[in-house]
């Protein structure tokens, strides 16, 4: 295995590594195209206020934004076991789970922008090279961890709980990207060309103007963006991409269940890898490029389910020992097409999976005392059926235009990690708006039309004589912050951006006594608990700035059938 | 000499570079020092903009133009005026402020009507204005209230330029008002040449009314929301303030309650009407009667002519009526 020997290459060999390359050529390509394309639905993912033809009424994306997180495997199987159905496109991901069965993991090495990212961390100029990076490229036990932590998540979803979206990796790039990376830049971006335009002069202003004018319509926002625990998200985030630097691949090869579950896939694929062993001369210049860990050298079987099908061997391989081939020789000496993992292993993962429900579930935050301030979505499901179909990807958080959807850290209990929350202090829900509802790609948020929100229309689309809109919980008064209730000093800024028609806050003139002595008429404000939506403006506008004399609960939220102040509004219907 | 003996060349050299390292942190400390003061916001330019224009005697001070349709309502308005020639010069640029406030739809009568907006940008245009521009700082969403109150497509399809609010352009601005001294206010608006306000008549719960002086709230940012708070002083502040080449009001469809916002079509009255003028008090006291208010209900309105800004008694402005066949 000296240098020398990966030196010498036959004429045929060169020859056919010249053509073989196309192929690597041709991966790196795909991998770009859809990095791109995943990148550019991501920032589609915004209502960017354009105003093209149609009907301007009614606001809608103009592209297909969530078909990455529809079209990924393990979303479909996940919340087809945790839902028994599979919801609008996600049937789209027969598309790579028929591919995988065909192929193998193509998905991996040539879509998964994740893994494209990892990829390219692991092998521009790496840290390792040469001899360290070959052995670091053996296959070893600790891979399987993948299986593990899929079988885990899945017997979840069996039990209804889906866990599976904090670490499939679709879920956790739009997630890290949309709440801590393009925020982050947004933030910077911002800083730069803001301190450019107020200096006030001409030729920096025009730069920070072209750069707002660049970037308006990837980069940044329409408004810069705040998460709640943004930090934290994006920690993980540079973490998962720092220790390729180390560990080519690490997540991909050792963490990720979609990998895993494509690994089980690809079982039957009809397409490999054949070696000619008694070709190898052992230069390992295969496992030198190798991104999956599959044992592609000679002598040993190559490992199909950890296969990324990058292609690197069969480019690099100077003697012509790799072959990719449909139908390739099964023999065991070729391919072993079990997962690494062992009997026991899997019966204790799959008991973690049962036993961690129950013990989450036996914390209070759900059955017993929700938080009060957690404010899901409008058309979101009833908190268990959304809690077996939430990914927290993040979309939710993207589209929304005033930045009110946020992701949870602990307020939900730590089963619901980073799901969506309304957090009125930043944002409230607009009342028109049902984007949140269109882009979730499992109906966690359930697909709503304006119609419904408004309560026009049931979700079964029949006219309603009387508008019963979709609630998300109720506003109650502070009156001891409330300005016209305690200082009196006039104010109903609630009542004024109150969207209802009729308003659901309404005024009552009293006259009051000031400090002085003097008296005056305000108009105290109050709630009329019927017609609140619950949407939060209120909360957002109240000029009492640090804690507002108006907030809202979820209480009289529409998902729940518990959850009610009302007698007539907790009705079973 | 052993490696370890220093001599006087390095003795020498190693003291004078940690000598200048000290004295040049303690000159940098000291100096930064000496800068310590209080932080002080710069302030741009105080007093009031005006962009009123010099007219021939016998312009009527007011229009009022009664049905058709808001088109042609504009059109015989302006044209009752004298023309917009009498108000746009040649290369002036000109900012239209309509009420974008809400998102809502043109029928629910909560924003300006986006084919007056239309027609008065066009009539600029043909007046020889370099550029139009219309914006508002919305409550709601801009992106959505410019789109779903048709202003937008609207002013885009005669080549009018449509902005919405970005934080950057928002500037400290002395307005010198008895209330609002210093706000941050949306300098494209009013670093324009000419300035055409065109509010929409609506309810309101506190004032009673949505006018053409309250419109004014849309050239602000900052803690707009406590502006409520004395309603009527900021209001005739900003009146004070800022002096439009032009009033033209929306009464074509009257959101009578539940406003701002509405959202009800039961609330909305058609009246086909559109006021027009350079007397922002007589246009806005017109426009109260109809709400079924009478203009003394209005604190702001009071207070405007109290100081000046105009004519409260509207029948005593010059008026002209004319009714679109």
């Amino acid at each position: 295995m000296s240098k020398k020997d990966t030196d010498v290459k036959s004429p045929k060999g060169k020859q056919g590594s010249r053509s073989k390359a196309k192929i690597r050529m041709l991966r790196r390509f795909s991998q770009l195209f859809f990095f791109c394309l995943f990148m550019f639905l991501l920032f589609e993912t915004e209502f960017r206020g354009t105003f093209g033809e149609g009907n301007a009424d009614v606001v809608r994306l103009d592209y297909p934004v969530s078909i990455f997180l529809e079209m990924d495997p393990l979303v479909a199987f996940s919340t087809a076991i945790s839902t028994h159905g599979v919801y609008n496109k996600v049937i789209w991901a027969l598309v790579i789970i028929i591919g995988t069965i065909i192929l193998g993991r193509f998905f991996c090495g040539w879509i998964c922008p994740l893994g494209t990212l990892s990829h390219f961390f692991s092998s521009y100029k790496p840290e390792k090279k040469g001899k360290t990076r070959v052995n670091a490229n053996h296959y070893k036990g600790w891979m399987s961890l993948k299986y593990y932590l899929l079988i885990a998540v899945i017997v979840m979803s069996i039990f209804t709980s889906l866990q599976t979206g904090i670490i499939d990796p679709i879920p956790f790039l739009v997630r890290s990207l949309t709440v801590s990376v393009l925020p982050t830049l947004n933030i910077a971006m911002r800083a730069g060309f803001d301190s450019l335009y107020a200096t006030n002069i001409g030729a920096l202003q025009f730069v920070a103007d072209s750069g707002y004018y660049l970037f308006e319509s990837n980069i940044l926002s329409f408004k810069a963006q705040y998460f709640n625990w943004a930090w934290f998200i994006g920690l993980i985030f540079i973490l998962v991409m720092l220790i390729n630097r180390f560990i080519t691949r690490f997540w991909c090869r050792a963490i990720c269940p979609l990998g895993a579950l494509m690994g089980l896939l690809s079982r039957w694929s009809i397409f490999g890898m054949e070696k000619d062993h008694s070709k190898c001369d052992d230069c390992n210049l295969c496992l030198l490029h190798c991104q999956g860990a599959c044992d592609p050298q000679g002598n040993v079987p190559w490992r199909q389910a950890e296969c990324h099908l990058c292609f690197n061997c069969e480019v690099e391989c100077p003697q012509d020992v790799i072959r990719f081939k449909f139908f390739p020789n099964v023999g065991k000496e070729n391919i072993n097409i079990d997962p690494d993992w062992k009997k026991r292993k899997i019966i204790a993962s799959a008991a973690a999976g049962a036993f961690a429900l129950p013990i989450l579930r036996s914390s209070t935050g759900l059955d017993r005392n929700f938080n009060s301030r957690v404010i899901r979505p409008p058309g979101s499901l009833d908190e268990k059926e959304f809690l077996a179909r939430c990914i927290r990807c993040g979309e939710c958080m993207k589209v929304c235009p005033t930045n009110a959807v946020q992701p949870t850290l602990l307020e939900a209990g730590l089963e619901a990690i980073w799901t969506p929350t309304l957090m009125m202090r930043v944002g409230a829900c607009e009342y028109n708006c049902v984007l949140c509802s269109q882009v979730c790609p499992t109906g966690a948020i359930w697909k709503i039309t304006e119609q419904q929100k408004l309560g026009q229309v049931d979700m079964d689309g029949n006219q309603l004589d009387e508008a019963k809109p979709i609630k998300i919980g109720t506003a109650f008064y502070d009156r001891g912050r409330c300005l016209p209730w305690t200082m009196a000093v006039p104010c109903i800024v609630c009542e004024e951006f109150c969207p209802t028609s009729p308003k659901a806050i309404w005024v009552k003139e009293e006259i009051v006594t000031k400090a002085d002595g003097t008296e005056i008429t305000v108009q105290q404000p109050r709630v009329d608990v019927d017609r609140c939506v619950g949407c939060g403006i209120c909360e957002y506008v109240c000029p009492v700035q640090d804690k507002p004399a108006i907030y809202v609960t979820n209480i009289g939220e529409t998902r729940s059938r518990t959850n009610q102040i009302l007698l007539e509004s907790g009705t079973y219907k | 000499m052993s490696e370890n003996e220093i001599n006087r060349r390095d003795f020498l050299k190693r003291s004078s570079k940690a000598g200048l390292a000290v004295a040049a942190t303690a000159g940098a400390g000291f100096w930064l020092n000496s800068r310590n003061e209080h932080p002080r916001q710069t302030l741009d330019t105080s007093g009031g903009r005006i962009y009123t224009v010099d007219l021939p005697n016998d312009t009527p001070q007011m229009i009022v133009a009664t049905g058709g349709t808001p088109v042609q309502l504009a059109q015989q308005a302006l044209a009752a005026l004298g023309g917009m020639e009498t108000f746009i010069s040649p290369g002036d640029i000109v900012v239209l402020k309509p009420n974008v406030g809400w998102d809502r739809v043109p029928q629910q009568a909560a924003n300006t009507n986006p084919d007056l907006v239309k027609t008065v940008a066009e009539l600029c245009f043909n007046a020889g204005a370099k550029k139009v521009i219309v914006t508002d700082v919305s409550c709601n969403d801009p992106r959505r209230c410019f789109r779903r109150s048709g202003i937008a497509r609207a002013a885009e399809s005669i080549g009018a330029e449509v902005l919405l609010p970005e934080e950057r352009k928002f500037k400290d601005y002395r307005l010198g008002g008895e209330l609002l001294s210093v706000w941050p206010v949306y300098t494209p608006i009013i670093e324009a040449d000419k300035i055409i306000n065109m509010p929409i008549v609506k309810h309101h719960n506190l004032t009673r009314a949505t006018l053409g002086m309250k419109n004014w709230y849309g050239i602000l940012g900052g803690r707009r929301n406590q502006l409520h708070q004395q309603i009527d002083i900021s209001i005739a502040d900003l009146a004070s303030f800022i002096k439009p080449t032009l009033t033209i009001m929306d009464a074509y469809r009257v959101l009578m309650a539940n406003g701002p916002q509405g959202g009800n079509l039961k609330d909305v009255k058609e009246y086909k009407t559109l006021i027009a003028g350079t007397d922002p008090v007589a246009i806005d006291a017109l426009g109260s009667t109809f709400l079924g208010l009478v203009p003394e209900q209005l604190g702001h309105i009071k207070l405007a002519h109290e100081r000046g800004i105009g004519n409260m008694n509207y029948t005593e402005v010059s008026t002209r009526n004319i009714t679109v066949e």
